[in-house]
């Protein structure tokens, strides 16, 4: 059925033409570089450095011991002391504060006379995300403060006490999660960009015609066009996981030979995926813009990488079964943090297989050689 | 392929939703023979030829090439015929070197004979200093020898070609029928379409297409003979007044300009003499002066005007 002469003929005519094309090469190998660096700085949720201002109207020791506790804590920036509760509104409506601290008048009173002493935490709610972490990060130094006035002269062990530890990040670095998926989702752009283009361009400039009237079969043009961009793929698989361990300092802890095996498996199939859309396609600027929109949103938003999967509606998460990206990001991170190997990854390994056949199935399918 | 011819159709039809684009054409070329197939655009000659090639599907119909069957062994046809499109489609970002290494890869030349095969290539097609140059760069001229080329690489029995010179100066068109003239010689069965007449006489044999049907297939010497209209030359002083005087005049099948004089048709079995003093006096008559009527030879270009006229006239797009 496949000829290896005709295959490696097609190959290497990609490869010369690959070689031309300054714009492909740009797409190959600059592309995935500086989306990596691009994104790996620019994404981060860790939430620092939050500006918190202070509406202190008991101006007591007490007070100003607990402003200083939240000072300490490293996760608040003390941005303004206010004077007046009328300074609130124009402070939050100009963003100049993200947190605002009001301590009652009589705040020292009530915890000198053993009474439950309140405070009031304003926050911006216009981000949602970070006005709930810096709830929780305020919330956490007032307990951590209230016990200790409350054991303040007695050295008595409190009843239970939780440690916790965190596993695989321990950091629980935003950047460390980060890095692995972008690696996964800019190789699922990136391949299906490079290969949307290539049948397009026979159709395009009229090389189809000749192709068609040699004895090359639709399997052969198929693969002996992937080749090439297999090989590439690979290429950028290695440089964007050592920009990762080496310019992001993420920990790489599991065997780089798995994560070629696996990712050669992901590309032939996001590969062949936009194999299918250059055949359907027939035009470049159409098959690259299909290739975009199959590929980047879904792949962003529904592969787990900005969003949990687990916290999905049900439809959505249903969806994302057919993101190929989200077996791929479960192995980058997996061989990335945890270190795991196949006996955990394979199920992801056969997914990714399975996508694969489809994706090279539906190019060879839908590719006619035949004119009419 | 012993004593099948290159190429046998029968009843051979292409239709395209309501369009006909091919209907029920049948003929053959015997080997070594160069076929030359002709017809105003639209007349289904490409078609045709993509049946032939294995491009496309007849609709109906039955035809071998080199022996094999055109709806079922497509695969076969494609190793055993080489074929030129008529639009350039060799690949202008590779060199004329590498678009020939791709081809021989292709059509499996074996490897041992590679390098000989392309050397005799650039032999052939006079490119032998330009191999290192990109083929888009080329002029068409060049650029067609080079398709030529690359479409006889793995040495077809038979070849097909689309047009092979529309476009390219009379000159380097001269060069690229000697080439065909070589490769006849050498055995090879050339199936040429064309739209030029003066190439139409190079052929031993040539199909009339029009409206996708047969209208004429003989020797060009033999459709000349054929013609049964007699052919007036007239000279006249004002030729595209003439053209226009005569036009739907009696006994007159149809008037066209060639070059400076006209040439008028007569209708079948029309007098050639009385026509000829008929047709001074009634141009005369409108203020033209007449130089000349002689009797001529058809040109294969009247032939080709008179058989489409009869067949219905050309399709115009």
């Amino acid at each position: 059925m496949i000829e290896p002469t005709r295959l490696l003929a097609m190959a290497r005519k990609e490869l010369i033409q690959l070689r031309r094309d300054p714009r492909s090469l740009a797409l190959a190998f600059a592309l995935p570089v500086l989306l990596l660096i691009l994104f790996g700085y620019a994404i981060s949720w860790d939430v620092r450095d939050i500006r918190l201002a202070v509406l202190d109207q008991d101006r007591s020791a007490a007070s100003r011991e607990l402003v200083d506790a939240f000072r300490a804590s490293g996760y608040f920036n003390l941005a303004a002391f206010l004077e007046r509760s009328g300074d609130v509104d124009s402070l939050m409506e100009r963003g100049g504060a993200q947190l605002v601290l009001v301590i009652p008048p009589g705040f020292a009173r009530d915890l000198g006379a053993g009474r439950t002493a309140s405070l009031q935490a304003i926050v911006d709610g216009s981000d949602a995300n970070t006005a709930t972490i810096a709830l929780g990060y305020s919330e956490a130094v007032v307990r951590t403060w209230s016990a200790r006035v409350e054991l303040r002269g007695r050295s008595v062990a409190p009843p239970v006490s939780a440690e916790s530890r965190v596993w695989f990040n321990e950091e629980l670095a935003s950047r460390n999660m980060i890095v692995p998926g972008l690696v996964a989702v800019i190789m699922m752009v990136i391949a299906a960009m490079l290969t949307s283009l290539t049948i397009a361009r026979e159709w395009e400039r009229g090389t189809m015609e000749q192709l068609a009237a040699t004895p090359v079969s639709r399997l052969e043009v198929v693969l002996g066009k992937l080749l090439p961009y297999l090989g590439i793929g690979l290429v950028d698989v290695v440089a964007s996981s050592a920009l990762g361990v080496l310019l992001f300092a993420v920990p790489f802890r599991g065997s780089a030979v798995l994560l070629m095996v696996l990712s050669f498996l992901f590309l032939m199939g996001a590969l062949g995926l936009g194999m299918f859309i250059s055949a359907v396609a027939k035009s470049q600027v159409l098959a690259t813009q299909l290739a975009m929109v199959a590929t980047f949103l879904p792949t962003m938003l529904l592969s787990g990488f900005m969003f949990s999967i687990d916290a999905m509606p049900a439809p959505l998460q249903a969806i994302s079964y057919l993101i190929p990206a989200r077996y791929f990001l479960v192995v980058t991170r997996g061989i990335f943090l945890k270190g795991v190997g196949l006996g955990v990854l394979w199920t992801q390994g056969l997914l990714m297989l399975a996508f694969a056949a489809a994706g090279l199935g539906l190019a060879v399918v839908k590719f006619r050689k035949e004119l009419d | 392929m012993s004593d099948e011819p290159a190429v046998r159709v029968e009843d051979l039809t292409k239709k395209f939703g309501d369009f006909t684009a091919v209907d029920g054409v049948s003929f053959e070329v015997a080997e070594k023979e160069v076929f030359g197939f002709l017809g105003p655009n639209g007349a289904g000659k490409t078609t045709t030829i993509k049946m032939l090639t294995g491009l496309v599907q007849p609709t109906s119909g039955r035809g071998t090439v080199a022996g094999f069957d055109i709806r079922t062994q497509s695969k076969e046809i494609k190793r055993h015929i080489g074929y030129m499109s008529q639009l350039f489609s060799l690949y202008a970002d590779l060199t004329v070197e590498e678009n020939i290494t791709f081809f021989s890869g292709l059509y499996g030349v074996p490897r041992e004979r590679r390098a000989e095969r392309r050397d005799w290539v650039l032999e052939m097609a006079g490119l032998a200093d330009q191999r290192r140059r990109l083929t888009g760069e080329l002029s068409l001229g060049w650029k067609q020898r080079l398709a030529l080329g690359c479409a006889v690489l793995h040495q077809p029995p038979i070849l097909f070609l689309d047009e092979p010179t529309s476009g390219v100066d009379p000159i380097s068109r001269r060069g690229f029928w000697d080439l065909i003239y070589a490769l006849a010689a050498g055995g090879t069965t050339v199936f040429v379409t064309t739209h030029y007449m003066e190439e139409a006489e190079y052929c031993h044999r040539l199909a009339l297409m029009n409206r996708g049907k047969l209208i004429a297939l003989d020797t060009p010497a033999r459709l000349r003979e054929n013609m049964r209209e007699p052919l007036l030359e007239i000279r006249a002083d004002d030729s595209t007044r003439a053209v226009e005087a005569l036009q739907g005049e009696a006994g007159i099948a149809e008037v066209g300009l060639f070059g400076r004089a006209l040439h008028a048709t007569l209708r079948e079995g029309e007098d050639v003499e009385a026509a000829r003093s008929r047709i001074p006096s009634l141009l005369e008559k409108k203020g033209i002066e007449v130089e000349s009527v002689e009797p001529i030879q058809p040109s294969l270009e009247d032939v080709f005007v008179a058989l489409v006229e009869k067949a219905g006239g050309a399709v115009v797009d």
